[in-house]
Order: C-alpha cells, then structure tokens, then sequence
C-alpha cells in the first residue's frame, strides 16, 4: 500500500493549451493517504476517469508529476506501477474456472500454491463465491462475474492502490447493497488504498472515509460525507450532495441576519462577505414549514410522497424550493412560511463557501 | 385509448418468460413495471408493443383486438437503456425522423420538433450531431425522439439507467410532467423502488415471470399484498425475522411479546414472518413500547445526514437506516428498536396476513 502525491498536476487533451480553459483537469495537489478509502464524485465529463487514468499510468499528464510513497512514477508504465484495476463491465476469462479467474493476479506473479490456494479461498469467502469455486465463470449472472472482477482487484495483497471506475453500474440494487457492503468490510479487513470513481452521490457516500467532489475540471471539495452534507465548500457540492440539493437563495447579508424574498433570516454567526453575489444555501432537510405567519413566505406547488419521506415542492418568490418531511408528518395546506434550523444555513459568495467570522470554518 | 392484456403469457422453448397475465392501462397514466434483472419487465414491454407475439392471450388497443398486430402499425415508441441515434444526422434530424416518416408538413415538424426539444433541455443542441454530446443529451435526444411522435403508447425501458445520478434525478421529476401534456399511455420499467416511489402513479411489481402486485404506487410501497411485492419494493431490502402466534400473544425470536395484532388474531396459532422496512429501525428506544433486538454491528455507511447499519440478527442480515451520523465499531453488539406499528406480518405461503399497522392510517 503506499500514499499516492500529485504534485501541480494538470491536464489537457490538446497539443497546446493556451487558456484554464483547455484543461480537463486544472492543476491540483493532493495526497491520497496510505490504507484510505476515496470516492472520487462528479458529474460525466467533469474529469474524474481523466484522473484515475494519469494514477494508473494510462495517460500522461501534461503537466506535473505522480508520486508512490515519495518516489516519481509520472513516466512509469501501468505494468510497473503496481495497481490493481476494477472497471464497470466484468472482465473475467469465460473459459476459467472462478478458483483460476481469482488466483490468476498471483499465479502472474509466481506466487506459491500453497498461499495462491489459501488466498482465493480467504477472497472467496468474504465475496461469497465459495460455493461457485469451481465453476467455469461462462453461465455464470452480471452480479456473480463482477464480484470475480472485484475479487482478483483485491486478491493481491502487495497493490499499491485499488481503483475502482464505476464497479456497480450494472448491478441490481439490491446486490449493490451486498457488494458495497463486502468492499467495505474488505477495506478494514485489509487497509488498502482505494480510490472509488463514480457519479453515484449514494454510492460515493457510503463507501468512503473521504470524498473529492470534482467539477468541470476542478476539485472543490475533499471531505468526510457528514462534511460535504454539512458544509459544502461550493454550490455544486450542495446541489450534487443530496436529494433533493441543497436550496439557494439569493440574499443581502447584514452581520447575522439575511434578507431573503423581503424576509430575515437569522443566521448562526456574523458575516463580512464583501463584494461578489451573495447567496445562502439550506437542505430541503433543514427547512420546516409552518402554519405561523413569521418566516419566508412560500406557497405549495406539490407534495411528493417517496415512501420514507415526503418531498414538498415550494415557490419562494418565483424559485423551486424544496423541503423534506417525515413519512407520518401531516403537511398542512394553510402553511405558508417555512423557516430554517440556523445550524443548516451557509453562506456563498460566488458559489464558494464563506465561514463565519471568528470561525475557522 | 386504454392498453388490455388478456391471459398474455410468453413462453420460448422450455422456459416461462411471462406466466398468463392480466393488466389494464388507463389512457394518461403513469405505469411503472418494477423488478429486478430478468424478472420480465422487458418481455412484458415487448409483448404490449407489439414487437413479441404472445404465446396465449389477447393484447386489446382501446378495445380492439391487436394481438397479431405489426408493431409499425401500432401507435407505440419505445426507448431503451442504451439509446440509439443516428450519428450521422443532427439532433434535430434525429428527433424529426418519427415525423418524417409519418409524412408530416414541415411546419408541423419544426414546432413539435423544438417544442420537444425545449422540454427536454435541447434546444442548444439541435444543430449539432449526437456523438458531439454527452452522455446525459444523447439520452435526451433519444427520448424526445420516442416524444414527439405523441404515441399512444409509450414504453420506456430503464431510460435513465445509464445517466448519471444528478440528471437523473432531474428527469425523474420531469418524464412525469411530460406524460401529463401527453395524455398517452406511459409505462416505465425500473428496477429501483426509489425510481417508482418518484415518478408516483401506478406500479406493477414482477417477480419471475409473474406481476404479483397492481394498483397505485404509494399503495403497493405501504400495503404489499406478499412478501415477494414487498421485497421488490424496498430498497435497502426489507428485514425479516420469524414470529410466533400464541392467541392474543406474539413473540418475536430474539425480542419480547406484543399483543397479536387485529389482522393475525382470526389465524391459527403457529410461526409467520414478519418484516419491516430499514428506516423503521431505530437506535433510541422510542416511546410507545418498542421492541428491543440484541444485534451485532457488521459495518455502517454513512451518508451525510444518515447512518446506514448493517447487523446480524440471529445469524440473518439486516440493515437499518437511522437519522444522524452515527459513530459505532463494527464487531460490537448494537441493540436496536423497532415499533410493533411498523411490522407487516406474513403468512408460510409469503401471503400478507396483517399490514403494518401504520399503513392503514396513511
């Protein structure tokens, strides 16, 4: 396992970028520490597979380096970075029994039969294929061959890192719950750095200990899932954290309080915001309707009944606000206001998030 | 223009595709099929369109009989999971092309072709070719191709199955919208419970071959009449454990004795099932006589502003999905609370025996 370091890299499909705006992956530093399990977030063309391709050495970036515990590998191939790869489709030999498709990593690399039998049984065991060992892999689901890919990811024990590119796309729901689950056991059985790519914001969530949200080229935040829901650092992480996204309103800020549609919010600290257009952002989970006649005045567009919640949709002077209530949470139709919990309310000036001041975040 | 399937099955070679099956689509409804993989959602599509003949049954089309029917005679669209456009071709030659083909004027075919193209956010795009779009607008621009040509029937097979998360969410809430201006009949095959629970108007769960539920979709989510419609409509998976009937006590393996609820009291004495759903499982004691089950924690995903808890109970797995970021080690014994209100009980046979009590307040 090692701690991978990118060093000011950056991107670009063209032969001669001239602007921020050729880049795919605009410069970024960071460090993916050892034994760690990522998820990397964002939407398609954000730059996210771009990413995973310059770790995994099948694209050279244009710019920066790639560092394994320390040591330059930005020139060194795939082969010889020593990384183990699970993608969205199987990739498993049809024709090979599931004992050959998982020890086949090992037996690459010479490993003895002794340990190559106990390890494919170990591996076998945590996925649940053992009762299928000895099977040929032909015949076999789309679930049953994509924990064979994920199986031989993890079968080596000497990987640098696992990356993982949308392994549970083609997966049923309800395997996907089983799957995750065991990739998570599996990352505390066996601490290895993992890196997770998807556009999933669930699935994102639920594996990592530390998500980068990226977009248009960009990472905007890095952060643990109770960070991103709490404290998005950019509007898009609110909108793309979540579900419904985060709410945004535009606003005046005059120390703690805010105007917003000619009502005042009271805020949790005091803001100094400066120039640059000002709005505050709450989660349909912080915003609570109310039959009283105090708050920002909303009126119900529909309710939407999504089994163990309720989802109402509102117009707040002209915008779709959303709010989230209770299975059993009777929703009054006289209710005209909603307020916000105070400890739900951030504040953007262009779209980054500002801190309150004397607070560190 | 109602859809009728009469006894409709489907069988090739020695395997059952669809068991006989009876459903009635109303004009300007919302139908969703929800089942896993290979549970029959797209031979059920195949057959309604037309593109399948049944083994036995009869397909009806506003009364009249259309079993035998060429599906180029038929007033349907259909969109699939991997979406095909032409790439040669704009995407406002794309969506124009139903409307050629239909011989239409080439007024007509510009105002529904941006009108259609507005709605689904494509307007920006028309002049330029598939290939040059992403993911999500080539989907798009599938879809608004099965649109504009206003069908009367129009099957969507797992549409946005490969869109990403966010787009999705925002088709979820349009693709309704869209059916309401429409007035055809919509049926949309799924195999997520969120996705149904979404797009609202009536679900049809299938299980092997077979429809084992019908009706309005908040109706099927909270009064499965069995155990396999319940375990279909639940994501994360319904929980089960075993109870046993004693008179006007029942005892659950591992938990305390409630009082048998109404629906259980006229059985006979003996083991049932119960289930309940993971939201409903609680880590606080909750006030109202909750039951307490001794669990051991096998690993928890935290969402942001929930925890979901994988257990063992009893050597069976559960899963709960509790409010909150909730810090715990895997390996521990958890106990964990559930109120009798939200158990659904089942009989041998998987049949429904009593409803959770709370849904028969909703």
């Amino acid at each position: 396992m090692a701690k991978i370091t990118l060093d000011n890299l950056a991107h670009s499909y063209l032969p001669y970028p001239s602007s921020e705006d050729d880049f795919a992956l605009k410069e970024l530093n960071h460090d993916w520490m050892d034994g760690e399990a990522y998820a990397l977030l964002g939407a398609s063309g954000c730059g996210k597979s771009t990413l995973l391709n310059i770790i995994s050495g099948l694209l050279h970036p244009s710019q920066g380096r790639i560092l394994f515990d320390d040591k330059d590998v930005t020139n060194a191939p795939t082969a010889a970075r020593n990384i183990a790869q699970v993608f969205q489709f199987p990739v498993v030999y049809d024709t090979m029994t599931v004992r050959d498709n998982l020890a086949f990593p090992l037996r690459n690399r010479s490993a003895s039969p002794e340990y190559i039998a106990s390890r494919v049984n170990q591996i076998a065991e945590m996925i649940g294929l053992e009762d299928v060992l000895n099977r040929k892999a032909r015949g076999l689901t789309a679930d049953a061959k994509q924990k064979i890919s994920l199986g031989r990811g993890m079968v080596r024990e000497d990987v640098n890192a696992l990356l993982f590119d949308e392994p549970l796309t083609v997966i049923d729901p309800h395997m996907k719950w089983e799957l995750r689950t065991q990739l998570k056991s599996l990352h505390h059985e066996f601490g290895h750095t993992m890196i997770y790519v998807t556009h999933d914001q669930a699935e994102a969530l639920t594996f990592a200990d530390k998500v980068v949200v990226m977009y248009d080229g960009r990472v905007v935040q890095i952060g643990t899932p109770q960070e991103l829901f709490e404290r998005p650092a950019h509007t898009f992480v609110g909108y793309f954290i979540g579900s419904p996204g985060m709410n945004l309103f535009d606003a005046e800020i005059d120390g703690t309080t805010a105007r917003i549609a000619g009502a005042t919010v009271h805020l949790d600290g005091g803001y100094a915001p400066g120039n640059g257009k000002i709005k505050i952002g709450v989660r349909p989970e912080f915003v609570k309707l109310t039959v009283e006649k105090t708050g920002v005045p909303a009126t119900i567009k529909r309710v939407e009944d999504v089994g163990r919640h309720k989802i109402i949709r509102l117009d707040v002077d002209g915008h779709e606000v959303s709010a989230i209530a209770g299975e059993d949470d009777a929703i009054s139709e006289g209710a005209q206001h909603i307020t916000f919990d105070s400890g739900g309310i951030n504040v953007y000036v262009d779209d980054w998030r500002i801190a309150p001041e004397g607070k560190a975040t | 223009m109602t859809l009728v399937l009469k006894g409709v099955s489907k069988v090739v070679g020695s395997q059952t595709h669809i068991y006989p099956t009876d459903l009635e689509l109303e004009k300007g409804t919302m139908n969703v099929l929800l089942g896993p993989t290979l549970s029959g959602k797209t031979s059920l599509m195949r057959l309604m369109a037309g593109l399948d003949v049944p083994s036995t049954g009869k397909v009806f089309w506003d009364g009249k009989d259309v079993t035998g029917q060429r599906v180029q005679d038929r007033k349907v669209a259909m969109v699939y999971q991997q979406f095909i456009n032409y790439p040669s071709m704009s995407v406002f030659d794309n969506i124009a092309s139903p409307l050629l083909l239909m011989g239409k004027s080439r007024s007509e075919i510009d105002a529904a072709v941006r009108d259609t193209a507005e709605l689904m956010q494509l307007t920006p795009m028309l002049d330029r070719k598939p290939l040059e779009l992403s993911g999500g607008q080539q989907q798009r621009c599938a879809l608004a191709r099965a649109l504009v040509k206003n069908a009367g029937l129009v099957l969507l097979d797992e549409p946005l199955a490969n869109l990403d998360y966010k787009l999705r969410e925002e088709l979820r809430t349009e693709i309704p919208k869209i059916f309401e201006r429409s007035g055809s009949v919509f049926v949309y095959a799924t195999t997520e419970p969120e996705e149904a629970l979404l797009l609202g108007g009536n679900t049809a769960t299938l299980w092997q071959g077979r429809i084992t539920q019908f009706g309005r979709t908040p109706d099927v989510y909270r009064r499965p009449v069995n155990a396999t419609t319940a375990r279909v409509f639940s994501d994360p998976p319904m929980n089960f454990l075993t109870v046993s009937k004693d008179g006007p006590e029942m005892s659950f393996s591992g938990g305390q004795s409630v009082p048998t609820p109404e629906g259980l009291l006229g059985q006979p004495n003996g083991t049932y099932t119960a289930g309940f759903r993971p939201n409903h499982l609680e880590l606080n004691p909750n006030v109202g006589g909750a039951m307490a089950f001794k669990t051991t924690l096998r690993v928890t995903e935290i969402t942001g502003s929930e925890t979901f808890v994988h257990l063992d109970h009893q050597g069976q797995r559960w899963v709960g999905l509790v409010h909150g970021v909730q810090s715990l080690t895997p390996g521990q014994p958890l106990e964990v609370f559930l109120n009798p209100a939200h158990v659904y009980i089942f009989g041998q046979d998987g049949n429904l025996v009593s409803a959770a009590p709370y849904s028969e307040a909703a």
